[in-house]
């Protein structure tokens, strides 16, 4: 019993405290994939915020974004050309979206637009292969995956791109939010749809442009992804990774998603590291679930979700 | 229906409640159920009853226990999955470590360990609730088919890391193992599945049923009301859980024959809250119907080139499949929200009038 204290409680600390270099390259790796999750979550908050829709297919329109640019590259256009023509097959996407999906289901319950985006996950899933094929494809952005050393830690230039492009991003949208005209109509839908209708603002424009908006962040999201570990579409399954992030953020925060995503990719790879081979290690798969729950059952709106008030 | 009820008197309490109110739907519930026990399992061939009625029975009856969580208590969970492979490890625990038990006793003794786990990973529902409540039994998705495929205990330290249905006889016939017959299987699973949609039924009409609608429709007021959400909604997850428990005991031993945890993953948890929506939330009719849709739309999907005469690569085909899935799943939830169920509903009071609509 005292040796399995020892080897939970006492060892892993004690490990971390023998080798700190090892420690921080830890630390970074887990921050860097924690980023990746965070341009998914970012994604979903959106989307969430604005119209209310869980969207399980933002993981798959990740993928999507991904697919189609290294469709275009590989069919020879230039990156910046695949770039702008991806951009426009997203937003595309999201007038398709929004006319053919959301537009019908207005005012449904949103179990059942959640179940229309799972709806839509395996639609694009299938459209995904069928256009581009099923092999995993390398994405090319110039990036080198490689290293460089900073104080004696191995930094990798993919993930410290990563890490730049998405504080830009976040950046750019705190901008767009807080002090553009349509950031403010967003804002005010996400507040309340039929306040914003009613003082004139066009709710179904306005979901396009969120949607849009989330494409574009799935293409940035698909790029980092697809340059790190290839375009595949295991890339789909992140979009679950991308969950517990949501719930440990608040589904409906920005910073949120963005910490959320930092808190769980460190988190795991830590308990991966150090306590994983306590139980026979691959707990990465669960452990973020496990560490969201744990959390929801002390904080159930998230780290920065709107307090929940309820009424009778 | 095109019969009508004219002169059908309720005098009784008993009768005014029956399930099957009217004379004619007793007759034809009987007779479907006379027709699924004798006709089937003479006229359908193997091809008929592995591939599309033994799935249909147990699937129906995992989409049950959800409707019981997600369309009467309002707990959306996706762990169905990760439930029916407790169900089916301990299935496959209780008939290794019990070799004389009754089989039926086994499948009933894993329903209560699924029920078990379920109310462990249900606690969370208590403070949480809607999305943040369907991502957290994602938890118990990934936990327990990560936590089947790491304890090697689990699968009795099988190199292979799958577990088999043990051959095993009841009344004196093999029900599971490679030697059972597939109309035995699917009698089996036929009559718990009846089973238990008798006892679902008259679960959601009785106190249970209601208390679970109260906490569904309004959770604080129906705690003022005196509904003590606690017991509700960890009963819920109860029983939800057994029946998906059962209902991976049965996947294991009467469908598949031996598995891996890799058939409980996400995909058969999406796969079973499908059935539940597109068949109808709140609606024992409507687990059946979905689970039939669901079942019935791959194989329809895979067999329609050969009809039309149209040679396509496998990899075409998955992709075609996929695409129609989806788009299936969204034309369906614009048409009826409300599912399969509704739409039975909708057709049987058109017929009743009909053909005289006023």
């Amino acid at each position: 019993m005292l040796d399995l204290l020892h080897a939970v409680l006492v060892a892993p600390f004690k490990d971390m405290a023998g080798s700190p270099t090892f420690l921080v390259e830890v630390l970074i790796g887990g921050l860097a994939a924690g980023l990746m999750y965070s341009l998914v979550a970012l994604g979903f908050v959106l989307i969430y915020k604005a119209s209310g829709v869980f969207n399980f297919a933002q993981g798959v329109m990740v993928l999507f974004a991904a697919l189609t640019l290294v469709g275009l590259i590989e069919r020879g256009a230039p990156l910046v050309v695949a770039l702008a023509l991806t951009t426009a097959v997203m937003v595309a996407l999201a007038f398709a979206i929004e006319r053919v999906v959301l537009r019908p289901l207005v005012n449904q319950e949103q179990i059942i637009l959640f179940m229309a985006t799972i709806g839509l996950n395996f639609f694009l899933e299938g459209f995904g292969e069928f256009a581009w094929g099923s092999d995993v494809k390398k994405l090319d952005v110039g990036i080198p995956d490689t290293s460089f050393m900073v104080w004696g830690v191995q930094v990798n230039r993919l993930e410290l791109t990563a890490a730049i492009t998405a504080a830009v991003l976040v950046a750019i949208m705190a901008v767009f939010f807080q002090r553009t005209r349509v950031g403010r109509a967003l804002r005010a839908v996400a507040d309340d749809h039929e306040a914003a209708l009613s003082i004139g603002i066009p709710l179904n424009t306005i979901w396009i442009v969120v949607w849009s908006v989330a494409g574009l962040v799935a293409i940035v999201a698909g790029i980092m992804w697809g340059a790190k570990s290839g375009v595949q579409f295991s890339l789909s399954l992140i979009a679950l990774k991308a969950l517990p992030v949501l719930i440990l953020g608040g589904f409906t925060s920005v910073p949120g998603a963005i910490v959320g995503g930092l808190i769980i990719g460190t988190g795991e790879k830590l308990a991966e590291v150090y306590w994983g081979p306590l139980v026979g290690g691959a707990i990465e798969n669960w452990f973020a679930y496990m560490l969201a729950l744990a959390f929801l059952l002390v904080r159930p709106q998230g780290l920065f979700g709107e307090k929940i008030i309820e009424r009778v | 229906m095109i019969y009508r009820e004219a002169g059908q008197f309720k005098s009784t309490y008993a009768s005014d409640q029956a399930v099957f109110p009217i004379l004619q739907d007793r007759v034809i519930a009987g007779l479907v159920l006379v027709a699924a026990v004798i006709a089937v399992p003479l006229v359908a061939n193997e091809y008929w009853l592995q591939a599309v009625l033994i799935p249909f029975l147990i699937y129906a009856l995992a989409a049950l226990g959800l409707n019981l969580l997600t369309g009467y208590a309002g707990q959306v969970s996706l762990g169905t999955g990760g439930f029916m492979a407790v169900g089916a490890y301990a299935a496959f625990k209780i008939t290794s470590a019990f070799p004389g038990l009754n089989i039926v006793v086994a499948f009933l003794l894993a329903g209560l360990a699924a029920a078990l786990v379920g109310v462990l990973f249900g606690i969370p529902s208590l403070r949480i609730k809607g999305f943040y409540l369907a991502v957290a039994t994602l938890a118990a998705q990934f936990f327990l088919i990560w936590l089947f495929n790491k304890v090697a205990w689990f699968t009795n330290y099988a190199s292979s890391g799958t577990i088999t249905a043990p051959p095993r006889r009841m009344l004196g016939i093999m029900v599971t193992g490679p030697e059972a017959t597939a109309p035995v299987r699917y009698l089996v699973a036929l009559g718990l599945v009846a089973l238990f949609a008798v006892i679902a039924k008259n679960l959601v009409r009785g106190r249970v049923g209601r208390s679970w609608m109260a906490i569904r429709d309004r959770d604080i007021a129906a705690e003022i009301i005196g509904v003590r959400p606690l017991r509700t909604k960890l009963l819920a997850f109860a029983i939800s859980s057994f029946f998906c428990g059962v209902a991976g005991a049965e996947y294991v031993f009467l469908y598949l024959g031996s598995a891996e945890t890799l058939a409980f993953d996400i995909n058969v948890s999406f796969l079973v809250l499908f059935m539940v929506i597109i068949g109808g939330l709140g609606s024992v009719l409507g687990s059946f119907l979905g689970a039939a849709f669901i079942v019935m739309v791959p194989i329809l999907l895979t067999n329609a080139p050969h009809l039309l005469g149209l040679a396509m690569p496998v990899a075409l085909q998955k992709q075609i499949e996929l695409m129609v899935f989806g788009g299936l799943i969204v034309a369906f939830l614009i048409v009826e929200p409300h599912g399969l169920a509704r739409l039975w509903q909708v057709a049987k009071d058109k017929l009743r009038l009909w053909p005289f609509p006023y």
